[in-house]
């Protein structure tokens, strides 16, 4: 163990060392300035790119910024509906960019940030697969065979779950027993479908947006919006009298109304907004901190690439391992936050079902 | 002046998670050293308390993410 920690160590500085001195000559042999005069990588419109969506599933460049660039990416089809003529066509027949795609009397064109518009800017309706989208019903696809060979299993072993079942079975057991029953109470069962598949969803997605070439799926803001839409709908419809009593009349009895009228003006706003605000936090706090994950991956990563930009082929050498290093600990962080997040989610949407059913005192 | 202003209010932004995480953090290990016994409670606790501030400077985060 000491002998590895040297072992790494000399050849981390020897590596730096051979990166910088490699830099620094390559400059002097080239005598020009032009390194540095010539712009620095900015990594900031290829990071984004990453995490956003689009309408075809790229993954890697060959020789990029030269004449014969080559992507591999899938084309994914494009489903519009402009004044109710529903258009389908693959998102290749826009390459990337150059062309126009007419369908009917429609003329649809895709601008540099995969933004689709008709020329006489008739209103369209986007339903496209786009990358997300395949990649969610990828990830559906996954927990939908893995559940059901768990419950498969479930139901033919009597003992020691083995496979699959005895990864899936603790998590499923521990929303049910740490989640669902201690916050939500004795009417637990009729909520713990939503809560589960809840937990799964949220974290197959963010496991999966976690491989290199994959999608951003949690991480974007309209898949959230809707989970704590769900949420914040099965909270207030499940919401009995104490629950509405304690929005819109929070000082109970223990004033008279002419006391209360003040207060209520202020306090009836708030708690009303309450009721959205919860569900709101709920949203951004998953979608940051799954898109603040990737960007800080990719920014370390980018590094090399800016290394490479500023102090040559041999700097970004030298940055490299560094920079692996720092993605390396970045990416067990995000592992732990996949699931931190899922269980975060799934916990405080049943925190909030709990509060809305709780019964008199 | 003003083209850094996002990434100042991101970063202050996380001053403001690491102090209130710290505090939590500390203050659970306190009282798990006092209680071993409830450790799995304080535990979950904490895990709550600290994703709810974290909720809060992510809030500035993105904030930030949308003016820079």
């Amino acid at each position: 163990m000491e002998r590895l920690f040297k072992v790494f160590s000399i050849s981390f500085f020897i590596f730096l060392s051979f990166g910088l001195l490699a830099s620094t000559s390559a400059n002097d042999s080239t005598g020009s300035s032009s390194k540095e005069t010539a712009e620095l990588y900015n990594p900031v419109p290829d990071v984004m790119h990453h995490i956003s969506d689009a309408h075809d599933w790229h993954f890697f460049t060959f020789r990029k910024g030269t004449a014969d660039e080559w992507h591999f990416s899938i084309p994914l089809p494009v489903i519009l509906i402009t004044e109710g003529n529903l258009d389908v066509f693959l998102s290749s027949a826009f390459h990337h960019g150059h062309e126009t795609v007419t369908k009917g009397d429609r003329v649809y064109s895709i601008d540099e940030h995969g933004h689709i518009s008709e020329v006489s800017d008739k209103s369209i309706l986007n339903f496209s697969i786009t990358k997300n989208v395949a990649s969610m019903l990828l990830a559906v696809l996954i927990l939908f065979l893995i559940l059901r060979k768990v419950a498969k299993s479930y139901r033919k072993n009597n003992g020691v779950p083995k496979g699959v079942q005895a990864f899936i079975e603790p998590l499923i057991l521990f929303v049910r027993d740490d989640v669902a029953k201690p916050n939500i109470g004795h009417n637990y069962k009729k909520y713990l479908p939503y809560l589960l598949t809840l937990f799964f969803f949220i974290l197959i997605n963010n496991l999966l947006g976690l491989l290199p070439g994959a999608a951003n799926v949690t991480g974007n803001i309209a898949l959230t919006l809707v989970l704590s839409v769900f949420t914040m709908l099965i909270t207030n419809f499940s919401g009995n009298k104490n629950y509405w009593g304690h929005i819109f009349n929070p000082l109970g009895s223990s004033m008279g109304w002419a006391a209360k009228a003040p207060l209520y003006l202020i306090l009836l706003p708030i708690e009303v907004l309450g009721i959205f605000i919860k569900p709101v936090a709920l949203m951004i706090r998953l979608f940051a901190n799954m898109t603040a994950g990737h960007i800080v991956i990719l920014s370390l990563l980018s590094l090399i690439l800016m290394a490479q930009s500023g102090l040559g082929t041999g700097g970004a050498f030298g940055v490299a391992p560094v920079s692996v290093a720092f993605v390396l600990f970045m990416y067990l962080i995000e592992l732990l936050v996949a699931f931190l997040q899922a269980y975060i989610f799934t916990l405080l949407t049943s925190l909030f079902i709990g509060l809305a059913i709780v019964e008199d005192h | 002046m003003v083209t850094g202003i996002a990434a100042i209010g991101a970063g202050l932004a996380a001053i403001g998670a690491g102090i209130g995480i710290g505090r939590i953090g500390g203050s659970a290990l306190e009282s798990m050293a006092r209680q071993p016994e409830h450790s799995g409670m304080i535990q979950t606790n904490m895990i709550i308390a600290a994703a709810l501030v974290e909720g809060v400077a992510l809030f500035g985060v993105v904030v930030a993410l949308l003016q820079g």
